[in-house]
């Protein structure tokens, strides 16, 4: 068995596997730090920099940079925090976020999100984007207004055969996600929650099956987001 | 030179409107109108959205009745998710939102009767606002205020526990509901301590009955003839005639009684009803195909549904029932006042109602939805608070909706609240120079017996923003007042 890599977050000292990143390992070590494109278990993309700590004074993303021996990371700093809100409220303001009649709201991350960290009106202008739905699919329906393009679909989901579904078209501003309707007609019930279930928003949705788990039951009704880690915050 | 008086806001109404009087060089009324300013565009802003998440959408139309858009979007639905009408859905899906409508009856009529309408029965029509508001009643009558509040509470915490939530919740979906009633919710209500259990809240609903029936024996000239207007009447009834605030079929009676829509399907009202746009209003005119423009407007609510319907399916509300028709001998009751005698029988028959599907253990069991073969069109109507509500939604083969219609309450009263104005202007406002608090407050309370909502704002507190202008014919402001 390879030896642990000692570190510290915000003081704490901590122990990782070799190679492990500081997401995965701050995790196991009970250490909450907030994240959104990346899942356990699949490759990084570092795309929407809510992990962002502090290592030796440089701002680096926890979910792509490994481990290393004896360095002292700092998270729960109120630079970071105020950082991390700045990304939550533009998330918000890029897309159209409706909460209210948005049926991922309970089990949503983003969401989940603005209220852990206590997000009022956003500092920023609503950009209220024109976006598509894309409802041609007889299994999930795309709504592009809540996309926050984080790619976890593209990255970790594939249909029973091994096949992509999911897709980014388009360039920069334009870029958008897209669905094979085609592929995913064959989905069965639980290929297609889980495909709902990868999406941290409301931008991937079951067809004909909404608002069915009362209010109260669902993901963050009770508890912030990242309470199943024990938290330095 | 004549002159144009406008009252605006109207306060003490769930939203704003603003009424103008156009007197001519004599002083005679020669126009009036009751303007709805507020646009909220519902109906596009749902297009393309999935059908599923109107009643969660369109709920947000209002804070003050939500519940009564979000189950009549879920009824619609119902149709278009193959599980038909009424009796399609399982026992337990019907009588949780049933649980749940009768919540909304009873907080909404408790909040308009006890918060809204009491002060000016307390305090006088012509009493000063600065004490004729619900810290005047809260001050002066403080019991009938804590039991208005208690009331009201009371059926937001059934909205709570079957809709998840007291203000925009979850619980209705198509075809059924996402959550049954467990024992333990349901013995909070039941043996819940003093005052907040069902049996306190009938006593208390009684209570509210007979305030309004003493009030009546001191003040039968005021409330008999007060914006008092023969009317056709618009509601839902069960298929036997009884009164029923979930569901039923259309039924339109004349001033007379004559019934004039005979039971209709809801899903075939475009047949019978259609609405009218006039360019100095954002709310449209219903009517009576059959009658015309003209004469077939009707009034919905209260009122109207006791005059339509052959009888009240609770004991002690068909009581009070027997008394109101008598008092009419029978016949439809057509004064504006009496509406919130109505809508105290109702809130009785609504305690009522809940008590009984309390103590039902169909709201224990686990079968919540119906599904069968899905179809592009629905339409659900509701008995709202405040009256007949329409929804009709079409949808396409990807689900999303193409076209939603709704006629909400206070569109079906618009034509009946313009001639309670009318009313007004011309008993109380013509032929006056002079422009004084009691009048401006006459032409309200006449609006505010339709409890009208005319907008989603919930400004129901506070001092009262009232203005008065006074336009020349040529539309100078020549006065102003506040008060
Ligand atoms: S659809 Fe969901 S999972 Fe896919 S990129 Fe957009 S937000 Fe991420
Ligand atoms: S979670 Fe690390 S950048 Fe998104």
């Amino acid at each position: 068995m390879s030896e642990k890599i000692k570190f510290t977050i915000d003081g704490k000292e901590c122990f990782a596997e070799p190679g492990q990143n500081i997401l995965d390992a701050a995790t196991d070590n009970g250490v909450y730090i907030p994240a959104l494109c990346h899942m356990r278990g699949i490759k990084p993309a570092g795309s929407c920099r809510l992990c962002n700590v502090k290592i030796a004074g440089r701002l680096m993303t926890a979910c792509t940079t490994p481990v290393e021996h004896g360095m002292d990371i700092e998270n729960d700093i109120p630079e970071i925090q105020g950082l991390r809100l700045a990304i939550i409220e533009m998330l918000f303001v890029e897309g159209n976020h409706f909460c209210p009649a948005c049926e991922k709201s309970g089990n949503c991350e983003l969401q989940a999100l603005a209220y852990r960290y206590q997000m009022m009106v956003p500092r920023f202008p609503y950009e209220f984007p024109v976006k598509e739905i894309d409802a041609s699919s007889p299994k999930l329906i795309i709504d592009r207004n809540r996309c926050i393009l984080c790619k976890r679909c593209i990255r970790s989901f594939t249909d029973e055969n091994g096949k992509n579904i999911f897709a980014f078209k388009k360039r920069g501003h334009k870029l958008q996600i897209n669905i094979d309707a085609k592929l995913s007609a064959n989905l069965s019930d639980e290929m297609a929650q889980k495909a709902m279930d990868i999406c941290p928003v409301g931008a991937i949705i079951r067809k004909e099956k909404g608002f069915d788990q009362p209010i109260g039951t669902r993901k963050y009704d009770k508890v912030p987001i990242g309470s199943d880690i024990k938290s330095v915050i | 030179m004549a002159k144009k008086i406008t009252i605006e806001p109207v306060t003490r109404v769930e939203g704003h409107g603003k009424v103008t009087i156009h007197l001519d060089d004599e002083g005679n009324v020669v126009q009036s109108r009751l303007h709805i300013v507020e646009f909220r565009g519902f109906e596009r802003f749902v297009q393309g959205r999935p059908y599923w998440e109107a009643p969660v959408l369109v709920q947000r139309l209002c804070g003050i009745c939500p519940v009564s858009h979000h189950l009549a979007a879920a009824k619609a639905l119902d149709v278009i998710v193959g599980a038909g009408t009424g009796d399609g859905l399982t026992p337990t899906g019907e009588k949780m939102r049933r649980l749940m409508h009768y919540g909304q009856i009873f907080q909404s009529h408790a909040l308009h009767f006890f918060h809204l309408v009491s002060p000016d029965l307390l305090f006088g029509i012509d009493a000063d606002p600065a004490i004729r508001n619900i810290i005047g009643v809260a001050l002066k009558f403080k019991d009938l205020a804590v039991q208005g509040v208690m009331m009201r509470k009371f059926g937001q915490e059934i909205i709570e526990v079957t809709a998840g939530k007291k203000i925009h919740g979850t619980g209705a979906i198509p075809g059924g509901i996402n959550k049954n009633l467990s024992i333990e919710e349901r013995d909070i209500f039941l043996k819940g301590p003093d005052p907040m259990n069902i049996d306190k809240m009938i006593s208390w609903s009684q209570d509210a009955v007979n305030f309004f029936k003493d009030y009546h024996k001191k003040h039968r000239e005021l409330i008999d003839t007060f914006a008092a207007f023969p009317s056709s009447h618009l509601s839902l009834v069960r298929k036997d005639g009884a009164m029923d605030l979930y569901d039923g079929v259309i039924r339109a009676v004349d001033a007379e009684g004559k019934k004039i829509l005979h039971d209709i399907d809801p899903q075939d009202y475009l047949k019978y009803i259609a609405e009218e746009v006039k360019n100095w209003s954002y709310m449209k005119f219903p009517y009576l195909i059959e009658y015309g423009k003209k004469d077939g407007w009707y009034r919905v609510g209260p009122l109207a549904r006791l005059n339509t319907a052959d009888f009240i399916p609770s004991p002690l509300a068909q009581k009070e029932f027997e008394q109101f028709k008598a008092y009419t001998n029978g016949k439809p009751n057509n004064m504006s006042m009496h509406m919130h005698w109505a809508r105290l029988i109702e809130t009785l028959h609504a305690a009522e109602m809940m008590k009984e599907l309390l103590n039902d253990p169909d709201l224990q069991k686990d079968d919540l939805v119906t599904k069968g073969t899905k179809v592009k069109e629905g339409v659900g109507l509701l008995e709202a608070p405040r009256g007949t509500l329409f929804h009709h939604y079409r949808i396409n083969d990807n689900d999303q909706i193409t076209m939603a219609n709704l006629i909400v309450s206070t569109t079906n009263n618009n034509e009946p609240m313009n001639v309670a104005v009318r009313c007004v202007a011309d008993s109380m406002i013509a032929g006056q120079k002079e422009i004084i608090e009691g009048m401006m407050n006459a032409v309200e309370v006449a609006i505010r017996a339709y409890d009208p909502c005319l907008s989603c704002a919930t400004h129901a507190l506070g001092k009262m923003p009232l203005e008065v202008s006074l336009f020349d014919s040529n539309n100078n402001l020549i006065d102003k007042k506040r008060s």
